[in-house]
């Protein structure tokens, strides 16, 4: 036989040792990320109760509860995506299904690309400098929720418009032939199928958005302020720049401890549930388009 | 009997290369007409003259005469969707919209503004009779299309290009992705539509013009290389190059 059995031995022993070492890295990843949220809930599990979500902080923050951070977030999260989803999906149509392949629709991508490069950090200068100062908002919820948007709107603009390219061009072409318009072609055929993807992108931004200290850092977030907004003028506390506070520069950094972990807690919990709501949603609508 | 489609002159280049050189052609109407020739021939390049779905590609320039019902259809005031309801087209995979049976069929009257539920189920049953497959989904209408087999999606898409009433009906290779089955039926229904409808189809499958096509245009490279009614064509070319590929010496 011209194929030796050595060969083949030896072929099935590197697809077994290729195999492992695959398997190995992913258990890291996975390994990693229980490691995190169980030291997190370790930490953080004793402090979270009723009052904890519910109460204003106390004693220099190093009692009480997070409430109005979880609410700031909420706020900032609502106001961020009124700006970022329509904006971006708009955009998402436009570049995959208007524009045609040319100079300018790789502009707007190149362009799109380099906004999503950009660093946090650079976002929240920049939204100090247009939103706070020059338009004259001052440190407020308007001004973070757009910095946040604009820091958002390439992962939004990209899903969309990964979404839309996933919907197979047979699709339009039969619906264009039917004597549809485009803009019906898009908004009964097109929009419908892409639909859970889109919903896909705009969560992921969502927990981006909850999550990120930088751009509300210098535009909305306040280090301490235990009372509600009442306008989008007002400042407001957030998580991710609580956790930071108390963690670096409150009253009493090693009295607060329990509380950062908490903090964390109720952060990465708020993220885990909109993922988690995603999925749902995704599976829900996937399911719709199909049957309907 | 009038030319329901005329063809004069016609190029068309995609870029710099030219798909289409010169072609001169005409369909009577209520008539099957089969496109052949080998791949790359150009012949589904010049079907998709007739509604006008090339112009969804960039860079494609197109010169000549091309009239539908006696109107020129390249004219700067043509109304592209008002061209694309009288002319239907089935296309080589079937693609319902991942809707219900009933609305895929509806979807074409909907989007051209008829919403009135008892027109739209009349129109549906109707279409779906005449696609030859109202009986095997009449339960069904409310079942997502993506549960028929491939065969019957194909039949439906027919219904749903037939619900808006078109007077022409494109087919670009509607069958060659079923099976020998499937593809009876549709020959089937081919033969049955033409009493009502112009049918151009472009086909790979010689047998099949021969079956359901009354006239057959040879394609080659681009040029249109000859045309006559089937039976002699198929039994008599006139053309060595048309002899030399239904006789499968090449293509």
């Amino acid at each position: 036989m011209i194929i030796s059995k050595k060969v083949i031995q030896n072929k099935n022993l590197k697809e077994k040792i290729a195999f492992n070492i695959f398997r190995i890295f992913s258990a890291i990843v996975v390994l990693s990320l229980i490691a995190i949220l169980s030291f997190i809930t370790y930490n953080g599990i004793s402090v979270i109760n009723w009052n904890f979500l519910t109460q204003m902080p106390e004693d220099g923050m190093t009692k009480g509860g997070i409430y109005p951070a979880i609410i700031g977030t909420l706020y900032l999260v609502a106001g961020s995506m009124i700006f970022a989803i329509p904006i971006g999906v708009f955009s998402g149509i436009y570049i995959n299904e208007y524009t045609k392949d040319s100079w300018y629709k790789r502009f707007i991508k190149l362009m799109t690309n380099n906004l999503a490069g950009i660093p946090s950090i650079v976002f929240g200068l920049f939204g100090m400098s247009l939103f706070v100062n020059t338009l004259g908002f001052g440190d407020s919820i308007i001004a973070g929720s757009l910095t946040l948007g604009l820091m958002v709107l390439p992962v939004v603009i990209r899903t969309t418009e990964e979404a839309l390219k996933a919907v197979d061009n047979s699709f339009r072409l039969a619906s264009l032939a039917l004597g549809a318009t485009k803009l019906q072609t898009i908004r009964k055929v097109v929009l419908p199928m892409a639909f859970p993807n889109i919903i896909t992108g705009i969560i992921l931004s969502i927990g981006r958005v909850s999550g990120e200290t930088a751009p509300i850092l210098f535009t909305v977030a306040a280090y301490f302020l235990p009372k509600l907004p009442s306008s989008i003028f007002d400042q407001v506390m957030a998580l991710p720049y609580h956790l930071y506070v108390i963690s670096t520069s409150g009253t009493n950094v090693e009295a607060s401890r329990p509380i950062a972990y908490g903090t964390a807690l109720v952060l990465i919990g708020f993220v885990l549930i909109v993922n988690l709501l995603a999925n749902a949603l995704r599976r829900y609508f996937g399911k719709k388009v199909k049957m309907n | 009997m009038k030319n329901i489609i005329t063809t004069d002159k016609v190029n068309l280049f995609y870029g710099e290369s030219q798909a289409l050189k010169d072609i001169t052609l005409d369909f009577l109407p209520n008539t099957v007409t089969a496109l052949i020739g080998p791949s790359g021939c150009g012949k589904s390049t010049y079907l998709r003259l007739f509604n006008r779905m090339n112009d969804l590609i960039d860079n494609v320039k197109i010169t000549g005469n091309i009239t539908v019902e006696g109107e020129n259809i390249y004219q700067k005031d043509t109304n592209i969707v008002e061209l694309r309801r009288k002319v239907g087209m089935v296309f080589q995979k079937p693609n319902p919209f991942p809707k219900s049976i009933f609305e895929n069929v509806a979807y074409g009257l909907r989007v051209n503004g008829v919403n009135e539920m008892s027109v739209l189920k009349e129109k549906v049953e109707f279409s779906l009779k005449q696609a030859a497959l109202w009986d095997e989904v009449k339960d069904k209408l409310k079942k997502s299309a993506f549960e028929l087999s491939g065969g019957q999606q194909q039949r439906l898409c027919i219904a749903r290009a037939l619900a808006i009433e078109p007077s022409i009906v494109l087919m670009d290779e509607p069958a060659s992705a079923l099976d020998p089955i499937s593809t009876a039926k549709i020959e089937e229904l081919i033969y049955e539509l033409k009493s009502k409808y112009t049918i151009v189809i472009v086909t790979h499958n010689l047998q099949q013009a021969g079956r359901v096509s009354d006239y057959t245009a040879f394609f080659y490279l681009g040029e249109l290389i000859e045309k006559g009614i089937t039976k002699e064509l198929f039994i008599n070319p006139k053309n060595i190059k048309t002899q030399n590929y239904i006789t499968g010496r090449f293509g």
